[in-house]
């Protein structure tokens, strides 16, 4: 059965008929057309599905599309500001965090919650929320640099 | 591969009232928590439900209060609120370095106290896609007839993979439960059944409301064994907690990922003075061993299981102790 889902993506209000079935990742990939969010395992395990809501991460491949009604939904298509790259992407790009750019969308909204909660984080504390995120390319290392790197470029702007 | 999710109808209650009547009106409904278990599991084709009663907007299921009886933790309080309480860390160390440990960080903002005590079972031979299970002629523990663990066996040998049921299990932690037949409460440690099938004893249509810890009786810890530092389901899980009073500690120790429920070890001899110390722990490693029967439920062998978890318990129990020691 449909019915009207009301929230709000990327700061947009949207109002749409959506199935009590749902997941959260089809709609806004399949229903919406954000395809920046990544569908990997599908099941929990690999994190590359992380979206915001209500400024919290959650894997959109286990929620479901109602449980989100009222919610502020962020994802990777919301974090540049006209044409302009957020910190975390420019971070990523400048240190290779990315590399064939699947978990990526995923890494950044996971750091993106992290960065929000605690603006200056050690190593632990960025793998220990990253921890849920899987990349088969990088070896961690230029993620958690590159995490490194945009706490320092969000300090710097905001001295 | 993984297929479409099935259809189902979605109530969101906003009372504890609400959600009892809306399981009950549909015999074969379930409760919807934060989903990490369930919403996977449906979508795997391991459980068919016409309808989810979700329990998020449930005020009733979110109390983290302390009252004159103990800390009481609803059912639907977050993993995550779990390890960064305060009061938890320092009353029960256990059960919030249990709720740190489980999965990752994002699965731990909306995986909740009563869907971790009531997760599903897990196997090799279960936890798999439509087409795998159906091309191994399924298993006991859904459509199929036999055990491809124990395939003489009468029941299945899933193993209970939760983390924070040994923890509350050694903190001596009792169950609210609420259903059609109205409310009771349980030991948590007579809430599980060794059947991978049916781990626990929730009757139809029941939920678990809140938990309720008395004082701690001494210290405790938590700690498990799996391959990778986040996302894994324990391999074993241990949680100790020690007595230390006057000249003697005892210990009482709980067990996960070994069997189909967890175990609770609550008559264990105390340990009387240093110089008994060595003897005691390596005595107590033996006893572990011989109190868990691990399956080939996954893919480390049961017998690395049976010792890793006797030496973490082991570990876990002379550093209480000489933490204790003055």
């Amino acid at each position: 059965m449909k019915r009207i889902l009301d929230l709000k993506i990327n700061g947009a209000a949207c109002e749409d008929a959506v199935a009590d079935n749902m997941l959260l990742i089809d709609y806004l990939r399949d229903q919406k057309g954000l395809t920046g969010t990544k569908q990997g395992c599908d099941g929990g395990e690999c994190g590359a599905c992380t979206v915001l809501v209500d400024g919290k991460p959650r894997l959109a491949c286990v929620t479901l599309a109602h449980d989100c009604a009222g919610a502020e939904i962020e994802t990777i298509e919301g974090q540049s500001r006209n044409g302009r790259l957020s910190a975390l992407q420019r971070a990523f790009h400048e240190n290779l965090g990315a590399q064939c750019g699947f978990c990526t969308p995923g890494m950044i909204m996971a750091a993106e919650a992290l960065l929000r909660r605690n603006p200056d984080p050690d190593d632990d504390a960025i793998k220990r929320a990253l921890g849920g995120n899987l990349c088969r390319c990088t070896g961690y290392i230029k993620i958690i640099r590159s995490v490194r790197a945009a706490a320092a470029m969000l300090a710097r702007d905001a001295a | 591969m993984t297929e479409a999710m099935p259809a189902f109808s979605l109530l969101h209650p906003e009372t504890l009232d609400d959600a009892l009547l809306a399981l009950s009106t549909t015999p074969e409904s379930r409760a919807l928590a934060g989903g990490t278990d369930l919403i996977v599991n449906m979508r795997r084709g391991l459980v068919e439900a016409p309808k989810l009663v979700s329990l998020a907007r449930v005020p009733e299921l979110k109390r983290f209060e302390t009252t004159e009886n103990g800390l009481v933790l609803g059912a639907g309080v977050m993993l995550a609120d779990i390890a960064d309480s305060t009061l938890v860390r320092e009353y029960y160390p256990a059960l919030a370095e249990a709720a740190e440990t489980v999965a990752g960080h994002t699965h731990r903002q909306v995986a909740t106290l009563g869907g971790n005590l009531c997760q599903d079972t897990r196997c090799l031979y279960y936890n798999q896609s439509h087409w795998w299970r159906k091309s191994n002629d399924f298993c006991l523990k859904y459509r199929g007839e036999i055990c491809h663990v124990a395939p003489r066996g009468k029941r299945c040998r899933a193993a209970y993979c939760g983390d924070l049921a040994p923890a509350l299990m050694v903190h001596d932690a009792e169950l609210t439960l609420a259903g059609p037949e109205g409310t009771r409460q349980l030991k948590l440690a007579e809430f599980f059944n060794e059947d991978g099938a049916q781990a626990n004893r929730l009757k139809p249509q029941e939920i678990i409301v809140s938990v309720l810890l008395r004082a701690p009786r001494g210290k405790s810890a938590y700690g498990k064994i799996r391959q990778r530092g986040a996302i894994d389901f324990p391999l074993a899980g241990v949680a100790v907690l020690a007595d230390c009073r006057k000249q003697q500690t005892t210990f009482t120790i709980a067990l996960t990922g070994t069997n189909s429920c967890p175990i609770l070890l609550n008559d264990l001899p105390p340990l009387g003075g240093p110089a008994e110390a060595d003897g005691y722990f390596d005595a107590l490693s033996k006893t572990v061993q011989k109190s868990v029967s691990p399956q080939r439920t996954t893919t480390i062998a049961a017998h690395y299981r049976r010792l890793s978890v006797a030496a973490l318990a082991a570990r876990l129990a002379r550093q209480l102790w000489e933490e204790g020691q003055p």
